[in-house]
Order: structure tokens, then C-alpha cells, then sequence
């Protein structure tokens, strides 16, 4: 293998190219220098100037989850990176392949209390996979390509670098991607076949059996999404998704119940609560899935499949764990279904789906409508009705407008849906859309959002503006934190404490401030309107859609409660005392 | 089979009604991991971030090269939290191995620990007398105070310490638990 000699800043352009990156997102500053230098030389890669360092993580996140690619982001040190920690937090809860190139001072000045110093290493060791400082000028072609190896490799994650400015002008050895072999990191992909034939054995013999998907089938490619499709007509076994996994299953397969969880189906949770056979497929039972762990699906035996060995037990005792990966391990048990000729237990399939198709009847995603107010789930059904030809990609901010966009959107491929479902992050759907058109130029995306969300990063629509990303930023306009507002009403006696949104920018003005087009929805008859303005206009677009302020968003678990305790309207007796201390 | 309701009332872990009904075991591991900065940080954010118990921890380098090094922690929890911390430790980019040396069978567990004792006269014969019950040794004296050095089980060394502490004036530094596995297998450093 030949080596070059190359600065650290080649290097690492260098290093980006033969990992095949096409486009980061970033943000220059002192300790970052060199690395721009070396940028406005090349024409290889395209650099996206965010307006927030958060921003760059976010349009790397969104980048990432709608092309399965690694996304990039460089920022420098002290503030870039410290700016960055929230976007790398939410890459690590959603399994997110980020690598985050982070400048950092000179090493002689490291400890120093330098300007702009800080110890990135230190602060983001909790918020990422992996994390290196490079010290030496020769290790670094070898780290970012072993970075990029962590970060898409196994469970996905974040990894930051942290380079010292003299590292980058400091000149060193190039060394490519090809034999870089991880010394201790090697994931378990494939299933052990013991537990491939027990899991077949469980999910032929149930009578009632569930298929719950998440984030892991979607992180394993469009294949595993196939795959899952296959196997789910072949048994036609009930399937629900987790708010990582829309998409994963088409929204309009007949097995499909809808999404789990807090805020997901009455079928889907009851489902889960009377099932006898589980089959997890890249998902964690995390606690916005089980509400009350003690009486979450008493009667199932569980199979859960997981990339992680850590997600294995950690939350709900699995009967047959499988490590590995969700389109492997799939591959495995339609292998070892076929080869056993393996038939569903028909009368009790049908006797579930009689059960099932009562509890679809209850028609919990029912809203009505009225002349006079528009009905947020209403925007977000007519959104859909009138995008689903154009194959959209939709992020979101988090809320009321995001529970209600997993209901009511659906989804018919993978990778089509980035939402901040882990940490829950105001401020995602913008920077993530930015990211998201910036791999899909010619497509339609749209950020779903609420008025307080988006005021969280609007500062990105200059960045859609300056590269002339068509971005839609769909405000459903409820004048309040609704979700706060929501738990409020229900927990604490109607008191909005500091949920209101006083004194907010006229929106249509502050898009037209941006050079954005700016449109707004006031009743009902101006919804569809206003909805296809937004989608023809060639350019970046903020339509506020005043929606019904009191609307809530059911149907709900209150928290503390199991899945057989689910609520579909506001009531005063429905969360107790115990609940009331859960988030 | 799930956990039967066990009707907890303590909400106080936000996010759970689980109380820890199980049984609490304390268990030895022994991490392998690269000697490199920061892998220490690693494996000791790990325990505070998820609340783990951290009893003892001990580290260093093992191998000729000084690449690799062992890690032995004591901690304890519930049989869930002990399979989460293996596997959470596990998941950390340089561990290449964990092994819970108390469910692979057989543990040895030594420590070393320095006692100073400061006392006079009969006390002070009584504490090389009980030194030399314990098999520790002097390893610094004055007319009116021993340095005792002790090495062994860490409830031997507990023993030892309650004793010389009703003798005087007392001043503990403990190594820390260091534990291996009885028999021939082998945790290699690689």
C-alpha cells in the first residue's frame, strides 16, 4: 500500500472522498481554519453552511436517515462543539450514523483554559458511540477512517473527532479506508441458529401472535423492510410499528394495526396486551412503548431481535433473544419457516383477527370536523391526501403536531420518515429537512411542525434559502406548547403554566423576512388551498395553518398505566397520583 | 415469562413502578480494554450515567506491551442490572472482553491495604499481636506507630482494619479488589 504525505486538513478531505461523503454540514471557526482552507480548494465536497452548530447535526441526521449514508458534520471548537452536543445526543437515542468532525486548540495549548477550549472529548463522551481526540498527525487518516466504521457499523451512532489545529497543518502519512480492521469492534450479525429454530418454533405455534418493528429495521436497509413485508404476508400476522419503524411496513398492508405506544392505536396497544407470541424486531421496549412495565403483554412469550445485546433484558425479559441483525435475522427465520413448510395455526389467526377487527372498530384516530376551525389532524390527514403521489419525505419537530403526523401520514417506504423519537428534540424537523433535501433535491419534503418547535431553529430557513432547497415547513398553529398544554389539562387542574405561545412572529412575514414565501391557513376552506401553494411553489415555504387550540391528542397511556388502560378522550380520573410524577 | 405486578409504590425512579424485590448480588468483572486515554473515563461515566454501584475498582496494564489493560470492578444489583452492566460494558468501543468472574465460576479476590496505627503500650502490643494473627506485616514503625501491610480476602482485610481501629488513631489506603478465576482457564489480554 503506497502512502502519500498530506497536511492533516488533506487528510481529512481526503479521507471524506475515499469514504465516499459527498456533502457535510458545518460551521467555520479558528481551530477550523485549515479544514475550510482545504474545502474551498476541492470541488469534491459540498459544504452546507448551517446557522447553528445544532443545525449541522440535525441536517446530518436527516441526511443520514433518509439515504442509510453516514452523515457529516465539522464545526469548530469550545462553542461549535458544545452547540453540537444536543444533535449528537439525538443521533446516539435514534441510532443515527453521524461522524462529527470537531476542531479543537493547538495541543500545546490543551488544558490551558485556551479561547474557545473545551473538552470535547470529555463532554461528549456520554453523547456519542465512540470519540477521539488525535493527538498525532499520523494517526489521523487511520481515525476517521475507523470512525466512519463505528458509526455505520452494528447499532449506529454518532462519533465525534476532535483534531487540534496543529494537527491539521502538521504533515503525516495518508493511509486509505481498505484494511482497516477494528481490533476489538466486530458486532454479531447473524442469529444463532438455536435461536432462529425456537423463535420459528414460538411463532408457528401461537394463536395470537404480534409482529412489533422498530428503528432496527429501518437502520438495516430497504432489504429488512422487504423482508419484513414477506414474512408478514406469508403469516399474515398482525404488525405494529414503532414511531422509529414507520415506514417500514407499508401504512395501507392489511396487517398493519398502526403505530404502538403512548400515543399509538387502540389495536395496536390492545394487541400487544392480549398477544401470546411476540416477535421484536429492532426495538427496545423503551418506556414510551410499555407504559407500565410490570403488566406490559403479561401473556406473551418474547422474541426479541436486537442488534445491541445491551437492548436484550434491559427493560422487559425476552424469551428468546437473538442477537443480530434485523434483515439477517430475518433472512433466517423465512429460511427456517419455508424449510419446516410452516403453516399458521389457522381458526385461532382467525379468531385474533376477529378480536383485532373489533378493537379497529373503536376507530380510535376518529376526529370531527367543523366549518369554522381546522382540525389539526385534519391539516396533517389533507397534507397527505394531497402529497402521497409525490412520495414525500416528512420530518417533524416534537409534539402534539408529531403524535398526530404519526397517526394520521402514512408511510409506504423506508426512510421516508425522520423524527426525533429518543430525545425528543424541538428544533429537529427543520435542519433534518435541510439535510434530507439536500441527498433528495428533486423531492418534496416537509417538516411537519408547531409554532413553538420551530421557533427553536428557525434560523435554519436561511440556510434552505441560500441553497435554494425547497424545504415546506407545515406549522400546525395551536398558540400553545400542546403537548405541555395537553398534560397539563390532565395532570395539573388546566393551569398553562408558561405553555402559551404569547407574542409570536407573524410567520408569513418572517418567511418573506428570509425570502421564503410565507402562506397561512385560517378556516377550513382554506386548508387545501393553501396546502397545494405550498407543494408548487418552486422555493422554500412556511404555511401557517391556524389549527383548534384545545384539540388534544388521544388516543393516550397515561403514563404509569398499561396498555389495557388506555384512553381515548380527556377525563378527570384518568391519570393517577403515581402517574402524575412519570414524563 | 414476564414479572408478576409486585404492586410497588414507590415511584420515586420516574420512569418505572418496579421496586427492586430481587435479590441484590454483588459480582466481580473483569474488564480487558485498550490502554488508551480516556477508557478509564469510559467505563466510570458508564456507572454514574446509569446508576450503577461501583464497591471497588481497580486497573492496570497487563500485558508486556502495555496495549492492553484489566479492569476489576465490584459491584452489586439485581440479577437485570448485572447482565446490563456486562452488556453495557461490552458495547464501550475499546472493551475487547468482560467477564463476570462470579458467574463463571469460582473467585479469587485479593486486596492489599496499608493501616496505620498510632497508640502506646498495650495497645500498641496488642496491634503487632493481632498483625501477626492476620499475617500482615510491618512496614514502617515509630515509637508510636506501625504501618501494617495486609494483603487477602477483602473481608479479611475489613476484620483487620475494625480491629486495629479500636486500638488508636487509625489511617486506611486500600488497593482495591483485584480477582481472577480459579483453575486453568485463561482470560487472555489480547
Amino acid at each position: 500500500m503506497s502512502t502519500v504525505t498530506l497536511s492533516g486538513a488533506q487528510m481529512i478531505i481526503k479521507s471524506l472522498v475515499d469514504q465516499g461523503v459527498e456533502v457535510i454540514f458545518g460551521y467555520p471557526g479558528g481551530a477550523v481554519l485549515p479544514i475550510y482552507d482545504e474545502l474551498f480548494k476541492q470541488n469534491q465536497i459540498r459544504h452546507v453552511l448551517v446557522r447553528h452548530e445544532q443545525g449541522a447535526v440535525h441536517a446530518a441526521e436527516g441526511y443520514a436517515r433518509s439515504t442509510g449514508k453516514v452523515g457529516v458534520v465539522l464545526v469548530t471548537s469550545g462553542p461549535g462543539a458544545t452547540n453540537a452536543v444536543t444533535g449528537l445526543t439525538d443521533a446516539l437515542m435514534d441510532s443515527i450514523p453521524v461522524v462529527c468532525l470537531t476542531g479543537q486548540v493547538p495541543t500545546h495549548l490543551i488544558g490551558n483554559d485556551a479561547f474557545q477550549e473545551c473538552d470535547t472529548t470529555g463532554i461528549t463522551r456520554p453523547c456519542t458511540k465512540h470519540n477521539y481526540l488525535v493527538k498525532e498527525v499520523d494517526k489521523l487518516a487511520k481515525t476517521m477512517h475507523e470512525a466512519f466504521y463505528v458509526a455505520r457499523t452494528g447499532r449506529p451512532g454518532p462519533v465525534v473527532i476532535d483534531i487540534p489545529k496543529d494537527v491539521q497543518f502538521a504533515a503525516g502519512p495518508y493511509t486509505g479506508p481498505e484494511n482497516i480492521v477494528h481490533k476489538t469492534y466486530k458486532p454479531k450479525t447473524e442469529g444463532d441458529a438455536p435461536a432462529i429454530e425456537r423463535a420459528v418454533d414460538l411463532l408457528m405455534s401461537a394463536k395470537k401472535p404480534i409482529i412489533y418493528a422498530g428503528g432496527g429495521v429501518i437502520n438495516a436497509g430497504p432489504e429488512a423492510s422487504d423482508l419484513l413485508r414477506e414474512f408478514v404476508t406469508l403469516t399474515n400476522y398482525p404488525t405494529t410499528l414503532t414511531l422509529m419503524g414507520l415506514g417500514a411496513l407499508p401504512a395501507n398492508a392489511p396487517q398493519f394495526l398502526g403505530m404502538l405506544g403512548m400515543h399509538g392505536t387502540y389495536e395496536a396497544n390492545w394487541a400487544m396486551h392480549d398477544c401470546d407470541v411476540m416477535l421484536a424486531l429492532g426495538a427496545r421496549f423503551d418506556d414510551r412503548i410499555t407504559g407500565r412495565v410490570d403488566a406490559f403483554s403479561p401473556n406473551s412469550k418474547k422474541i426479541h431481535v436486537d442488534i445491541d445485546p445491551s437492548s436484550i433484558n434491559k427493560n422487559i425479559r425476552a424469551d428468546v433473544p437473538i442477537i443480530g441483525d434485523a434483515k439477517t435475522v430475518l433472512e433466517q427465520i423465512l429460511a427456517a419457516w419455508k424449510k419446516r413448510g410452516a403453516k399458521p395455526n389457522g381458526d385461532a389467526l382467525a379468531a385474533w383477527w376477529r378480536q383485532i377487527d373489533a378493537w379497529r372498530d373503536v376507530k380510535c384516530l376518529s376526529f370531527e370536523t367543523n366549518d369554522k376551525t381546522i382540525k389539526p389532524q385534519q391539516a396533517i390527514r389533507r397534507l397527505f391526501e394531497l402529497t402521497r403521489d409525490r412520495d414525500p419525505y416528512i420530518t417533524t419537530e416534537v409534539g402534539q403536531h408529531q403524535m398526530w403526523a404519526a397517526q394520521h401520514f402514512d408511510f409506504f417506504a423506508p426512510n421516508r420518515w425522520m423524527t426525533s423519537g429518543g430525545l425528543g428534540t424541538m428544533g429537529y424537523g427543520l435542519p433534518a429537512a435541510i439535510g434530507v433535501q439536500m441527498a433528495h433535491p428533486d423531492a418534496l419534503v416537509i417538516d411537519i411542525a408547531g409554532e413553538a418547535s420551530i421557533l427553536m431553529n428557525i434560523q435554519e430557513i436561511s440556510t434552505a434559502v441560500q441553497y435554494r432547497l425547497p424545504v415546506k415547513i407545515f406549522i400546525t398553529n395551536n398558540r400553545y406548547m400542546g403537548m405541555v398544554r395537553q398534560w397539563q389539562e390532565l395532570l395539573h387542574g388546566s393551569r398553562y403554566s408558561e405553555s402559551y405561545s404569547e407574542a409570536l412572529p407573524d410567520f408569513v412575514k418572517l418567511a418573506e423576512a428570509y425570502g421564503a414565501l410565507g402562506l397561512r391557513a385560517e378556516t377550513p376552506a382554506d386548508l387545501d388551498e393553501t396546502i397545494v401553494r405550498m407543494i408548487d411553489y418552486d422555493g422554500p415555504v412556511i404555511a401557517d395553518i391556524a389549527v383548534d387550540p384545545a384539540e388534544n391528542c388521544f388516543p393516550m397511556i397515561p403514563s404509569g398505566q398499561a396498555h389495557n388502560e388506555m384512553i381515548l378522550a380527556a377525563s378527570d380520573d384518568a391519570i393517577d397520583e403515581k402517574g402524575k410524577v412519570l414524563v | 415469562m414476564s414479572a408478576t405486578p409486585t404492586g410497588a409504590q414507590q415511584p420515586g425512579a420516574a420512569y418505572t413502578f418496579q421496586e427492586a424485590a430481587e435479590d441484590i448480588r454483588r459480582h466481580a468483572f473483569a474488564v480487558v480494554v485498550d490502554n488508551e486515554p480516556g477508557v478509564l473515563a469510559r467505563v466510570i461515566g458508564l456507572f454514574s450515567g446509569r446508576g450503577y454501584n461501583i464497591e471497588s475498582l481497580t486497573v492496570s496494564t497487563v500485558t508486556e506491551d502495555e496495549s492492553v489493560s484489566r479492569i476489576t470492578i465490584v459491584t452489586s444489583g439485581t440479577e437485570m442490572v448485572i447482565e446490563q452492566i456486562k452488556a453495557q460494558l461490552a458495547r464501550l468501543i475499546p472493551v475487547h472482553d468482560v467477564h463476570d468472574l462470579t458467574i463463571e465460576g469460582d473467585v479469587i479476590e485479593k486486596e492489599v491495604a496499608l493501616i496505620k496505627v498510632v497508640a502506646k503500650e498495650h495497645q500498641r502490643r496488642e496491634s503487632l499481636r493481632i498483625a501477626d494473627i492476620f499475617k500482615a506485616t510491618v512496614a514502617d514503625t515509630t515509637l508510636e506507630s506501625f504501618v501494617f501491610q495486609i494483603q487477602g480476602s477483602p473481608g479479611k482485610v475489613d476484620s483487620f482494619v475494625e480491629l486495629m481501629r479500636a486500638l488508636g488513631e487509625t489511617e486506611v489506603a486500600r488497593s482495591g479488589v483485584v480477582a481472577m478465576s480459579r483453575g486453568a482457564g485463561v482470560i487472555s489480554a489480547e
